[in-house]
């Protein structure tokens, strides 16, 4: 398929395909079975200047939009999921940045985060709080010209290698969801510490941790934007983010389809390759078309905001909700058809299915989305009557 | 090679050593920016390679070029001098006009700017006539204070294009480089790759210094430079823009000329025994006395 890309975005797409096949794919299995953290590839993907995509070139990035990162994802988790995460989730970690930081926030922390020297983490959710953002129990309350953050954020992609970290507190709990508020905190700040290195089914090169805030004494000016605004921050922040969910989607099915039929004309059953069986065929048949329908949709939605769309919350969760389901199933059925050899280690669609299942839970699990949708159908057709 | 007869009339139509001879005094040391030349060749990539069985020639419809790959590590080498030392890192390349993309594609890696050197008139030139061609277009770039190459192009495989270089502008020449250090505003040290180790040597700039890949590992490409490297205007220099004759370049400017290119014969399929020492040694005897090889 052809999706009319300038030659600007093939030029990105083609420069990150060539560090997945270069710098990636050769690793990518030592990565995982070992829970290495990608920091060389972090420094290969800063020296192609791609760290700063999405970031301002007035702060040192390329200026780019919405499409071209999804481009840069998708070629990227073609070659590993848990890499492309760690990448995402430093962009996930930097948007409440670009919405909401001040000139001086802005120019503090985006030009490092775009040369790659630092990494960024997004704290939101809590032991009792995930999917429902109003239940925060983290702290950050006024003293003087400073603000003491206490409480625990758990399961935070990034958190103990990234030196930025956007993490919600209450400043006004009576207020519930609108009493939330979203501080800068500096890995080195004191009173912030780290839990232990989660294990994981997948992803296992991206790391995640607990942050840990006691009596963490930051000042003033590390709140972004105002005092209650932490909620909105967080939607829009997790608004733009979905669509790059959905492209690590779309490159992980399609890698799982290329490892898929690969292998189907390759292995021979009954005198001929399995592609020739119409059982196989039409399996890959499928998924192929699940990958492009997929491809279409996050490619759309990436176009229309970048367009300038202002409220996009229903189409960003569909780019998330259906290629996330879609490259659970693909991983699945390349595995199947692989059959024996799938299910190995020695084979990646081992890896790739493990990998696929996180992107149907983290921003938002995929019954959100499906409330989100819901949610704005129902908007929509009470405008209508 | 260097000796010259002069009662050959064939001879005497090409150019070589007597109408231009080596630069006798070697140019002094520029400035304190250093210019530095990386050399490159495209070059088709290699495991594509295919025989004309007619002509003997290489095939090159359809296969894909590449930067010769010893020349990415040149590259590399070039512009971390140039990170360490400051100063520019031009690119030079002679070749068909379809040259430029190799040249744009190392643009993208950071070189600063490029020349290709292209010309029907240099079509057929054998490494001296290419050397000498190279050293021409140096001189019309001002000269150089350091020059890299790569060790050797993956598809001639000669390895004589830099020393000839060198000894051409009269400047050292220091190859298989492995490890470059200066020791001074214009004194090099280096580590020359031998088969049984290495071998350090101190050499005084401008030089040519070849490199093979165990110098440094070549960077990605960056977009920033990907994008300035596709609007780079990259000056074409054809034979009217260089000081040397139709005589000297090209096939006519060549002592040597590629007679026949053939694939080796094949070797026969090989076959990989296994068992008992002694029995093999007995199967090994009577193979060869089979083969009347006794």
């Amino acid at each position: 398929m052809d999706y009319l890309l300038t030659e600007e975005q093939q030029m990105l797409r083609d420069l990150a395909r060539q560090i997945t096949a270069e710098r990636i794919k050769p690793v990518r299995a030592e990565l995982d079975e070992q829970e290495i953290f990608p920091w060389e590839i972090i420094k290969d993907l800063a020296q192609a200047d791609l760290c700063g995509t999405i970031i301002p070139e007035a702060y040192g990035g390329l200026g780019l939009g919405c499409l071209e990162n999804v481009l840069v994802l998708e070629a990227l988790a073609e070659g590993c999921v848990g890499v492309a995460t760690t990448y995402a989730a430093s962009f996930l970690g930097a948007y409440p940045l670009l919405l909401f930081g001040n000139e001086d926030q802005k120019q503090k922390y985006l030009p490092p985060l775009a040369r790659g020297e630092a990494l960024a983490a997004f704290a939101l959710t809590e032991a009792q709080a995930g999917s429902d953002a109003g239940a925060i129990a983290a702290t950050a309350v006024k003293d003087g010209d400073h603000y003491v953050l206490n409480g625990t954020k758990q399961w935070i992609t990034n958190a103990g290698e990234a030196e930025i970290n956007t993490v919600i507190a209450m400043t006004d709990k009576a207020k519930g969801a609108r009493g939330a508020s979203a501080f800068i905190v500096e890995k080195g700040d004191p009173g912030v510490s780290f839990g232990k290195k989660e294990q994981k089914m997948g992803i296992r090169a991206s790391v995640t941790r607990e942050i840990i805030l006691e009596e963490v004494r930051i000042p003033q000016d590390r709140l972004l934007g105002r005092e209650g605004m932490g909620f909105i921050l967080t939607m829009r922040t997790l608004d733009l983010a979905r669509p790059g969910a959905g492209a690590l989607a779309v490159g992980l099915a399609q890698s799982a389809l290329d490892e898929a039929a690969s292998f189907a004309k390759e292995r021979h059953q009954f005198g001929q390759p399995i592609i020739a069986f119409q059982a196989v065929q039409h399996m890959l048949a499928d998924m192929a078309t699940k990958v492009e329908a997929a491809r279409a949709l996050v490619y759309s939605v990436a176009r229309y905001i970048d367009s300038g769309a202002k409220d996009f919350t229903k189409a960003a969760a569909m780019a998330k909700l259906f290629p996330t389901d879609m490259a659970m199933q693909i991983t699945v059925d390349a595995v199947q058809v692989m059959g024996g050899h799938g299910y190995m280690r020695e084979y990646p669609v081992e890896k790739m299915m493990r990998d696929a299942k996180i992107l149907q839970i983290y921003e938002g699990t995929n019954q959100i989305m499906r409330n989100i949708i819901g949610l704005a159908l129902n908007k929509e057709y009470s405008k209508k009557k | 090679m260097r000796t010259k007869n002069s009662g050959s009339g064939s001879e005497e139509r090409r150019g070589g050593f007597q109408s231009l001879p080596i630069n006798p005094t070697p140019p002094p040391l520029r400035s304190a920016m250093l210019n530095i030349i990386v050399c490159i060749k495209q070059v088709p990539e290699t495991q594509e390679v295919r025989l004309d069985p007619e002509t003997h020639t290489l095939k090159r419809e359809g296969i894909k070029s590449i930067i010769n790959p010893f020349d990415l590590y040149a590259l590399e080498e070039g512009l971390r001098v140039r990170e360490a030392r400051g100063g520019t890192v031009t690119l030079l390349t002679m070749g068909p006009p379809q040259a430029e993309e190799a040249l744009r594609e190392a643009l993208g890696l950071g070189a600063d700017k490029a020349v290709l050197i292209s010309d029907r008139a240099f079509a057929g030139a054998d490494t001296w006539a290419t050397a000498l061609t190279l050293a021409k277009a140096i001189d019309k770039m001002g000269g150089a204070d350091l020059i890299f190459t790569g060790k050797q192009a993956i598809d001639g495989d000669t390895a004589q294009v830099g020393p000839m270089l060198a000894t051409i502008m009269g400047i050292p020449y220091v190859g298989w480089a492995r490890k470059l250090s200066f020791t001074g505003e214009a004194t090099i040290e280096v580590e020359r790759l031998l088969d049984h180790g290495y071998d350090a040597v101190a050499a005084d700039l401008p030089a040519v210094v070849s490199v093979v890949k165990e110098i440094n590992e070549p960077r990605l490409p960056s977009f920033k430079a990907k994008l300035k490297a596709k609007k780079e205007a990259i000056p074409v220099w054809g034979l009217a823009d260089l000081d040397l004759g139709a005589e000297n370049v090209g096939l006519a400017g060549s002592f040597t000329q590629v007679v026949k290119v053939f694939p080796p014969p094949p070797r026969g399929e090989s076959q990989i025994w296994e068992g008992d020492p002694a029995d093999l040694a007995a199967r090994v005897w009577g193979r060869l006395k089979e083969l009347g090889r006794r």
